[in-house]
């Protein structure tokens, strides 16, 4: 039964203290909102604190703006203002969405900035370490295969279910944050063996070359599939770091996939067989070209083809990404019309730092940004942008207000970047 | 007036009546919503344009972003919430987002209610017992 093990029972009745004791109840109510059974203990969650609400809205529930209680109301759902000692597993930080160097660039300006130091200041009091990453997996939170977790972001927990073979369902910050602080997490959904198993072929026809490719083959699939997981066949290349981010990225903004296989690529996909069960009745759905048009043209929507707003690195940028942008711009100028930002955390923005990568991106007259996302850049409704991730082409009309995207090649971007035009196409 | 009836499960305990707004998409929480008025901004949605707030919210299930949750319990602290969610299938956004948005929620109905239910039919949530009244417009 639900809570009824002897920790269960001890947190439940205040017996660990009122954070504990509101955190499991949360998890209570929650699981069986699910139809969990019972709990399974993790030790390791990851807290998307960066998508907290407007400081505006957060002064309005808690006016006096003490974290202890925005953090009761908003990370436990508690109305009671408790006060936690340390959370008990491994937890880290996703993307704060704030670059703390740049306020009046981004939404919310410095007391949004202001509101979301408190809180990292406040996750680090309670033990949560600060990778302030939507990749965590990049930085030093790598799950193993079966670890059973409680993630947040959705690129990430579809990473850490596929490519990682992880166990995560799609947790939120409040029942991420309460699993930080107990220790468990609902056993139901992608913990459960049974609920792994692929549901439908997608049979891949086109070159998986381009990493845009994969961010369409996401796109598109995330839109057909609703909740079952698909099983990727016949892709005829071996995806690198980048290319899986993207797939993960885009179909879980389009859709839903927290969980998909490649055969002979991902770790509990040897065979289409081990991927789908005896699977006789699984359904089939075709990526094209046809498909792949589909998506695109989903994706791109602007009445101009100036470009004002070039964005690189979503999910975050990793390594191989700075290197190929830095090199791409490495010599040359941004127009004068056009700003660019690349975005990753801080741990890979150091390491940039210190390869030159960085300065070879200031120098062209980009920027790049730490801990944060383009999608709170502060921008007139009429701006035009430019991506290479079909997840921030999603959420760009709805998180900025701006209705102009272009979305497609990272050399697409740079070349918008360079010349303040959009000549991307889909051949 | 005839009525018709579903029977589901609950996701999150309560009872609400009002008028529906259905969608047979699946519905997201993160860059969803504008927080002055209720309205979904999410463009290219079905829903948008329209206003949740004060309506018994039928869609598919959740999708998209884990920041779902915090943008429907977001809903509930400008006072912008629907009255109730009924959804056809359950995922951990929906649930997540009925406990913290404080709503009655049904899901796993013998029918699929974005089938049954239409936009502005008039619709009874009893979350407890799992079941939801339907009068058609």
């Amino acid at each position: 039964m639900l809570g009824s093990a002897r920790d269960e029972q001890e947190m439940l009745e205040g017996k660990e203290g009122p954070a504990r004791q509101k955190a499991m109840e949360l998890l209570v109510k929650y699981a069986e909102g699910l139809g969990a059974e019972r709990f399974v203990d993790t030790n390791n969650a990851t807290v998307i604190v960066g998508s907290i609400p407007d400081v505006k809205i957060v002064e309005k529930v808690v006016p006096s703006l003490d974290v202890d209680e925005i953090a009761s109301k908003f990370l436990l759902d508690s109305d009671e203002r408790v006060v936690l000692d340390k959370v008990k597993a491994f937890t880290t930080t996703n993307a704060t969405f704030r670059d703390q160097r740049y306020p009046e660039l981004q939404r919310g300006g410095k007391p949004h900035c202001d509101l979301l130091q408190k809180m990292v200041d406040y996750l680090k009091r309670v033990g949560v370490i600060h990778l302030a990453t939507c990749t965590p997996y990049q930085v030093g939170n790598i799950p193993m295969k079966g670890e059973h977790c409680a993630w947040t972001e959705s690129s990430a927990v579809a990473f850490c279910n596929s490519v990682l073979g992880g166990r995560t369902n799609i947790e939120g910050l409040h029942s991420s944050f309460a699993s930080a602080v107990t220790g468990k997490t609902p056993l139901w959904g992608m913990h459960l063996d049974e609920n792994r198993l692929g549901k439908i072929i997608v049979d891949v026809e086109v070159d998986m070359e381009l990493i845009r490719d994969w961010y369409l083959m996401g796109y598109y699939v995330g839109s057909q599939v609703g909740l079952d997981i698909p099983i990727y066949t016949h892709i005829n290349r071996v995806p690198d770091l980048t290319r899986l981010m993207g797939l993960c990225a885009a179909g879980i903004a389009s859709g839903s996939i927290v969980k998909f296989h490649i055969v002979g690529i991902t770790p509990e996909a040897p065979t289409l067989e081990a991927a789908g069960g005896n699977g006789k009745n699984l359904k089939v759905l075709k990526f094209g070209k046809e498909e792949r048009r589909i998506a695109y043209e989903r994706l791109n929507h602007s009445d101009r083809d100036d470009v004002d707003i070039v964005v690189l690195g979503c999910p975050h940028a990793g390594l191989d990404r700075m290197r190929t942008i830095a090199g791409m711009l490495e010599g040359k100028r941004i127009h004068k019309n056009t700003r660019l930002y690349v975005t990753t955390c801080h741990l890979i923005k150091n390491l940039a730092d210190k390869q030159g990568y960085t300065e070879m991106i200031t120098k062209a007259g980009g920027s790049v940004w730490e801990d944060s996302c383009g999608l709170v850049l502060a921008v007139d409704p009429s701006t035009v942008f430019a991506c290479d991730s079909a997840k921030m082409a999603n959420y760009l009309p709805g998180e900025t207000g701006s209705k102009n995207t272009w979305f497609g090649t990272t050399e697409e971007c740079i070349q918008a970047a360079l010349t303040g035009k959009w000549r991307g196409e889909l051949r | 007036m005839s009525k018709i009836v579903l029977r589901g499960r609950k996701i999150n305990g309560g009872s609400a009546e009002g008028e529906a707004l259905v969608t047979k998409e699946s519905l997201g929480g993160f860059g969803c919503f504008d927080f002055d008025t209720g309205k979904v901004n999410d463009f290219g949605h079905e829903l948008y344009g329209q206003n949740v707030s004060g309506k018994i919210l039928v869609f598919r299930t959740g999708k998209g972003s884990s920041a779902w949750s915090i943008a429907h319990q977001a809903l509930r602290f400008v006072g912008k919430s629907p009255k109730a969610y009924v959804t056809k299938e359950c995922n951990p956004q929906t649930v997540l987002g009925a406990v913290v948005a404080r709503v009655p929620a049904v899901t796993e109905f013998d029918q699929d209610p974005t089938e049954v239910i239409s936009t502005g039919d008039w619709v009874k949530v009893d979350a407890d017992r799992g079941v939801v009244e339907i009068t058609k417009k």
